[in-house]
């Protein structure tokens, strides 16, 4: 019988299969093999240490994700509308969206606010307007995310005086303020003062949290700014487990016990498209930071070593060109965020490219989160990727790599160091130049941009925020200004200088600030006098 | 004569602190061969036109991605012309609906680059605008 003629091996398509440009070659198929021998220690059943597969034993089937979406309306008035109609129908979970002056400590009345009240969320500059914004809320009873930084202290001392105000007390109080600062220098930019006075703030804010709101995230530490400025999965691992550290480290400098505060920390990452190596980089970052705290900074209680994290889909990914195509990319960012196991989710609106979202374009976001938690199925088990040679095999290469970069910055002095010297910026601009060239030559393709394009159809509604918005807060402003107790102002900010200068925690002196209407500019300004004003390293 | 390179000042007017599209185009646009100054961000249009003169720049390119563009880019084009620049080619970038995009033109903004853009065709666009310009 002739021997029968080997099959011909089909050409493949490129020389090289990579998970992003800068990312990770992958092989043809992946065996037994390829998977770390002593992998079983490192995948013990969800719920254990190291937690690779989930933090908790049960995952999604005893409690799903927070489908917690982000969003800003330009006034108080609008904002607390909305409040009060989600809180009527059920809702308890509240996000708040500053406007870029509130982020950055100015008044709605500064030069450099031109334009900008109540473009990114709700404009801020008083407790008169906090009190607005939560009028008819219960605020023991909601928990609130406030994606705020540089100025964070302020405003969690604006929202405990309102709170008082309404006879809710601190220690009542629950909800996450986003508190990282050191990532503001690497990607965000809404710093103002330098990386050092910063960390004093931050940690301020943790320790009062610890002693005074038992319920309250002081921090969340977050990679997703990073990578939307061009980080890649790995990068985003290193650099944010990185400033972990950095912040465990300070509260411990601090003179804090690691299992008093450590259990309040949480995290924000980013979901890409390549759904394998996202679910990959989660189960890789949960294993490593549950080693850190144990490991490094000698945690005992396992709260303090469980890696707790939101999710936003990415941005960066959403592309102008046929906007429609977008709510595919959202929808398998989300599979990734919910395959890798995450706490809560935000999903981004497809027309986000065009402009701030449409309220049509945010009903399809969420939509997007409720057929992935009732129809897809991905819920029905834990860790449903686990075990297979491929995820397993990426999961230890993301580890080593971000391990790599943890190193490095170790070696180079912390990441307060690396982050004045412009280290991570340099890196992450690198990647998001290697990633453009890509784009531009075709070798990544995006679909609808550089390739399989179309011409353009008719665009969709897209929301509009009118100039009155930034007369009525003006006007507000400057009421405020002419009737408060002025003397008192300029006592209080006098003492937030005096406390700013000595090493005493700054949060009951911006309570009282708050509490005499001192506005948030003023307040920064005071501490600007004390602080200085950051300027970036030029990295390019 | 040596030709001289193209000068390019880019910047962030406003307080939206979105950078990687303006840091990817300035390093674009230095490897295209211009010369390419990079003013960071957080800035009043004030800011920008002093240094656009000052540099004596060929192109002002401004990104802003926090829905301000409306208040800030015609501000900056006229400080610039103000202060005496006549001939500067202003383009911009970022989150920009599409009907905002005559109104910036009408105020002097030649060209508005979304997200997507290649970094040739922004490199094209400058070239073949200055040229016509000079010619």
């Amino acid at each position: 019988m002739p021997e029968k003629k080997k099959t011909e091996e089909p050409a493949e398509r490129k020389s090289e299969f990579r998970t992003t440009v800068d990312g990770i070659a992958v092989n043809r198929v992946y065996t037994p093999n390829d998977v770390d021998s002593c992998n079983q220690q490192k995948i013990p059943p969800p719920g254990e240490y190291p937690y690779t597969r989930h933090i908790m034993p049960s995952g999604y089937r005893s409690r799903l994700w927070t489908m917690r979406q982000y969003a800003g309306f330009a006034t108080v008035e609008e904002t607390n509308q909305r409040y009060k109609y989600l809180y009527e129908h059920g809702q308890t979970g509240f996000s708040v969206a500053f406007h870029l002056p509130t982020q950055e400590g100015y008044d709605s009345d500064h030069p450099l606010s031109t334009g900008e009240v109540g473009k990114c969320g709700v404009a801020i500059d008083s407790l008169q307007d906090m009190e607005r914004l939560w009028e008819g809320i219960p605020l023991a009873e909601v928990s609130t995310s406030m994606t705020i930084n540089a100025t964070a202290a302020i405003l969690l001392a604006m929202y405990i005086a309102a709170a008082e105000k309404r006879g809710a007390s601190a220690d009542q109080l629950r909800g996450t303020v986003q508190n990282d600062i050191l990532k503001e220098y690497i990607a965000r930019n809404t710093y103002i003062f330098g990386p050092v006075p910063s960390m004093r703030l931050v940690t301020d804010l943790c320790a009062y949290c610890a002693q005074n709101l038992p319920h309250w995230n002081s921090i969340s530490i977050s990679g997703y700014h990073m990578r939307e400025a061009g980080a890649t999965a790995t990068q985003e691992a290193g650099f944010t487990l990185a400033n972990g550290i950095a912040y465990v480290q300070a509260m411990i400098d601090k003179g804090m016990q690691v299992d008093s505060f450590a259990p309040r920390f949480s995290f924000f990452f980013a979901a890409y498209t390549n759904v394998l190596e996202e679910v990959a980089k989660f189960r890789a970052m949960r294993r490593m930071w549950a080693r850190i705290m144990k490991e490094r900074f000698g945690a005992t209680n396992p709260r303090s070593m469980m890696l707790r994290y939101h999710v936003q889909t990415d941005g960066f990914t959403l592309t102008e060109q046929q906007p429609l195509n977008n709510i595919v990319r959202v929808t398998l960012q989300a599979l990734a965020a919910v395959l890798g196991g995450c706490q809560s989710l935000h999903t981004n609106s497809f027309d986000e490219a065009l402009a701030l979202p449409s309220e049509e374009a945010v009903q399809v976001a969420l939509k997007t989160q409720q057929i992935l938690a009732y129809e897809s199925g991905t819920t029905d088990t834990v860790d449903p990727l686990g075990g297979s040679h491929y995820i397993e095999w990426l999961t230890d290469q993301i580890e080593d790599r971000a391990t790599h970069y943890i190193d490095e910055i170790d070696n180079l002095g912390g990441a307060l160091k690396v982050i004045e010297k412009g280290y991570i910026q340099r890196e992450i601009a690198t990647s998001a130049y290697d990633y453009q060239r890509a784009v531009d030559t075709g070798e990544q393709v995006i679909v609808g941009v550089n390739k399989f394009t179309v011409k353009e159809e008719e665009m969709p509604e897209l929301l509009e925020i009118g100039a009155e918005v930034e007369t009525k807060q003006l006007e507000r402003l400057s009421k405020l200004k002419r009737e408060r107790d002025n003397p008192s102002v300029a006592k209080a900010l006098d003492k937030v200088r005096a406390v700013a200068k000595s090493d005493q925690n700054l949060m009951p002196a911006l309570i009282e600030a708050v509490q005499t209407y001192a506005t948030l500019g003023e307040i920064s300004d005071a501490l600007r006098d004390v602080f200085g004003e950051y300027r970036e390293p030029s990295i390019l | 004569m040596p030709k001289r390179r193209i000068r390019v000042l880019i910047a962030k007017p406003g307080l939206d602190g979105h950078d990687r599209g303006v840091k990817v185009l300035a390093k674009g646009l230095r490897d295209a061969g211009m010369e390419v100054i990079y003013l960071g961000l957080r800035l009043a249009p004030e800011q920008i036109a002093e240094v656009a003169i000052q540099e004596d720049v060929d192109v002002v390119g401004l990104s802003c991605l926090s829905g301000a563009h409306l208040a800030l880019f015609p501000k900056t084009v006229a400080m610039v012309r103000e202060k005496g620049a006549k001939d500067t080619l202003f383009i911009g970038g970022g989150i920009i609906p599409k009907k905002d995009v005559p109104k910036l033109q009408a105020a002097g903004i030649a060209q508005v680059f979304g997200p997507g853009t290649a970094i040739q065709d922004i490199a094209d666009f400058i070239e073949k605008n200055l040229t016509e310009g000079k010619a």
